[in-house]
């Protein structure tokens, strides 16, 4: 297996899930880019190999929704092998965003990351409807509290601005005022049934329900078409902007491909990447918005290939990446709330973004503090040979033969990381500090160490901040 | 009162979890206050009155006495418009200043982008705690966040002290922004040599501190101690921040069992710190705030109390005139706000009154509009 084809596959899955190890990876590049890249768009048709039975046995709290939602995701993060419908979930988290802070209901939040898990990569109308009659987004963004005679625009706003068109696009304005007005009277009557949060409902799931009582029946005119719409009369008018194309190609490619400008920019930034975003919005008419074929197009194009090391991880893909690499919590056992609160100390609660914008991204996940928080936990692991997925990596290098040079000790690191590169003048900093201990014997005692540490100095550069 | 020669200096003091407004501070002579409790009262001759009205619980002996001596200014009934009793966005709300809205900046990141505009100082603001609370954040800001001051730094898992400090110097080489280029470049380089320098700083404040002062062990003593030892260390710190763990003031059971545990742990740390300080010299140089989200329901539960709102905070130090702020809020049940007390006076005019009077700083632009502002900072 070349290594050059072993390199795509680790950019692949480090952006199409949460990195792989390096046996995962050379099974999954022998299987071919565009096969996995299949195998990964079809969830449904591959088991995920999680023994979720053990783990809610084990975790009774995820089975009673006084918490534990947030680590169930982490662990399915960790463990599924349909990386991309995980990776798909926290995508839609962090656009179609609800936050426990208000809605207080784990079993209601659980019900809409499972909408996210069925809907993710289908129709994007769909979805819309969907999100839409969610009862944690119905509550959170106040559409319950939206009546006949009496809106509240919290939802019909953020439906536009934040859901699906945008502000604005090539700095023109997507919409009016008076559209919000228009698109909230729309989905007047879609509540819910009980009160969420807090008791006596707190660990019931909230529900949706339609009151045709409340809703206006008026005629509307929205973005230039008039009649009497509902609300999915409204998404059906959204799917078919040009905006809203922009807008989930700009997401997409935001999330999967490279750091770009953040959402409340978009309006007067243009793309980076013009092209991309005009073949992902290409895609997404041809394929009447699915979202499936914009990955497909997506995950195969030269853009996407070409883009290595061009994002900086998130929180979240930092800490799952980790454990994926050495191998931890691939099945239950005490402690697993320290894991979840790492993420949040570098700046990503999974089910508390931090507005209804979702998290920004690129170099603001970093700051002096979340910096040394990533580094330090990253290190801790890296370099403790007692995780199963470190004393594999020291056992392959060990099997290149009994003595490894300082360049193959760097090289074989940054290989068994998921190929990683440095700027030439790192690299060169790093074999210098391993050639101190000359040549290195594989079948010594000072091996391991000596493999641990060079992980971890990988581990604490720039370089390792991107995916 | 000697002149203020030192740039002044807020200490923050966050009470996660809500603690009990109405056992914090008793309205003891008001007999529905006994009705409401009638599990979890402090007995009137328990309390420690500071008048014929109102007094602090038992367990706050240590906060009294600062208040005798007339450093402890009471904020009673503070809270904001349409009370929220989730601890998550409360919590928020009191960090980011905004009520209304979910914004992702905090009251003190704006702080401290005034105060060092031009980021000459990397230890502005330092946060003792787990995790970078919301206060402090801001687009721009950059705050070293410690979890234990000895040992606080980058890359603490490596083993040997020279292996360490061979690969901290490899780490200030490999983080040069002439390695790589563009603005986001530049950007990780600076943040990871702050990061850097922060820490070496930092970790160098134990050395320099010597003191008679005996911190309790918990967590938050031992954070208020290394928030002394920072100050002591003129690094220029104008902003410190600590608390206690998300929750911890959660009282809705046992509370007669938490309860004064807590808040005799607590105020005998702002006890000792404050002693620390006047031991050094430093006691004019500092004001504390301590605050929660929000505070309980009137009425218990038969064994802890839930979430209300209308809550109490406290304003400590040389510089301010001690006494009571605020209306205490009326127990009356057509005077309280569905079971809780009813608050009446914005958090913001404390902060407004802390920037302004104490800090020396444009309260508007920070708080995002003008609130009245207390007189509790002496002029």
């Amino acid at each position: 297996m070349a290594d050059k084809d072993i390199a795509l596959m680790a950019h692949l899955m480090r952006r199409a899930g949460f990195g792989a190890q390096c046996d995962e990876l050379e099974a999954r590049a022998a299987k071919g880019y565009e096969a996995t890249v299949e195998e990964l768009l079809h969830p449904e048709d591959h088991p995920n190999g999680l023994e979720l039975d053990l783990a809610e046995r084990y975790f009774i709290e995820w089975n009673h929704f006084t918490r534990g939602v947030p680590e169930y995701c982490t662990f399915r993060m960790i463990n599924s092998k349909n990386q991309l419908e995980e990776k798909m979930v926290l995508f839609w988290h962090g656009v179609l965003c609800t936050a426990d802070s208000k809605v207080q209901s784990y079993v209601t939040l659980y019900g809409e990351l499972e909408m996210f898990r069925r809907r993710g990569m289908g129709s994007f109308r769909d979805l819309l409807v969907e999100i839409s009659r969610d009862p944690a987004m119905v509550y959170f963004l106040d559409n319950c509290l939206s009546h006949k005679g009496a809106i509240n625009e919290n939802y019909g706003r953020e439906l536009l601005e934040l859901f699906s068109m945008g502000v604005g696009m090539d700095g023109k304005f997507n919409y009016t005022e008076k559209d919000v007005k228009e698109c909230a009277r729309a989905f007047t009557g879609w509540t819910i049934t009980n009160g969420i949060p807090g008791q006596p409902y707190g660990r019931y799931a909230g529900k949706f329900v339609y009151n045709p009582a409340d809703h206006d029946e008026g005629e509307k005119t929205f973005l230039g078409h008039t009649g009497n719409f509902n609300g999915e009369d409204i998404i059906d008018i959204i799917c078919q902007q040009p905006a809203t194309a922009r807008f989930l190609s700009r997401h997409l490619y935001n999330y999967f491909v490279a750091d770009d400008a953040q959402v409340p920019a978009w309006m007067d930034t243009p793309p980076q990447d013009p092209e991309t975003i005009k073949m992902l919005e290409d895609e997404y008419f041809r394929s009447g918005y699915d979202i499936r074929s914009m990955l497909r197009v997506l995950f195969n194009s030269d853009a996407f290939k070409n883009a290595r090391f061009a994002r900086i991880k998130s929180p979240i893909e930092a800490v799952i990446g980790t454990m994926r690499l050495i191998g931890d919590w691939t099945e239950p056992k005490p402690g697993f709330e320290p894991i979840f609160d790492e993420m949040k100390h570098m700046g990503q609660e999974i089910f508390n973004p931090p507005s209804v914008e979702g998290w920004h991204t690129g170099k603001e996940w970093i700051d002096g503090g979340t910096l040394v928080q990533r580094i330090n936990f990253i290190a801790d692991r890296v370099g403790d040979f007692n995780y199963p997925g470190v004393q594999d990596i020291i056992t392959k290098l060990a099997a290149e033969g009994p003595t490894l040079s300082p360049e193959a000790l760097v090289d074989g690191c940054l290989r068994m990381l998921g190929h990683y590169a440095l700027a030439d003048e790192t690299r060169r900093m790093l074999v210098e500090h391993a050639q101190k201990s000359g040549v290195l014997r594989t079948d010594t005692e000072e091996f391991p160490p000596q493999v641990c540490q060079m992980l971890q100095m990988i581990v604490a550069t720039k370089e390792y901040l991107y995916a | 009162m000697t002149a203020n020669k030192k740039p002044p200096v807020l200490v923050v003091l966050q009470m996660s979890g809500a603690y009990d407004a109405l056992n914090t501070f008793i309205p003891y002579s008001d007999p529905l206050y006994m009705d409401y409790r009638p599990m979890l009262k402090v007995e009137p001759e328990q309390v420690l009155a500071v008048n014929d009205e109102v007094g602090f619980h038992p367990a706050m002996a240590p906060l009294k006495a600062l208040y005798d001596q007339g450093k402890v200014a009471v904020l009673q009934g503070i809270g904001y418009p349409n009370p929220i009793r989730s601890h998550f966005r409360s919590m928020d709300i009191w960090h980011t200043a905004e009520p209304a809205k979910m914004v992702t900046d905090g009251w003190l990141g704006r702080a401290i982008r005034d105060l060092d505009p031009n980021k000459e100082n990397i230890l502005t603001a330092v946060n003792f705690g787990r995790g970078l609370p919301r206060a402090l954040a801001a687009p721009g800001v950059s705050v070293a966040s410690v979890g234990n001051l000895e040992t606080y730094g980058v890359l603490t898992g490596i083993q040997g002290e020279d292996q360490r400090t061979e690969a901290l110097e490899i780490f200030a080489r490999t983080y040069s922004p002439a390695i790589g280029s563009g603005a986001v470049n530049d950007y990780l380089s600076q943040t990871g040599l702050d990061a850097l320098k922060g820490a070496d700083i930092l970790t160098s404040a134990p050395q320099m501190y010597s003191s008679t002062q005996e911190y309790n062990r918990d967590l938050f003593a031992q954070w208020l101690k290394n928030i002394a030892q920072v100050h002591l260390a003129d690094f220029g710190t104008r902003i410190l921040y600590t608390g206690v763990n998300p929750g911890t003031f959660d009282t809705h059971a046992n509370q007669n069992i938490t309860f004064p545990k807590l808040w005799n742990d607590v105020t005998s740390a702002v006890s000792t710190f404050y002693h620390d300080l006047k031991e050094h010299h430093a006691n004019e140089e500092v004001v504390i705030l301590m605050f929660t989200e929000f505070g309980r329901r009137v009425k218990e539960n038969g064994s802890g109390t839930d979430h209300g709102s209308g809550g109490v905070a406290f304003v400590i130090g040389d510089a301010v005139k001690g006494g009571l702020y605020g209306e205490y809020p009326s127990l009356k049940p057509e005077k309280l706000d569905e079971g809780d007390l009813q608050w009446n006076n914005d958090f913001r005019s404390t902060y407004a009154t802390l920037l302004e009077q104490w800090m020396g700083l444009d309260s508007k632009a920070i708080l995002r509009g003008s609130f009245e502002q207390f007189d509790f900072i002496k002029g």
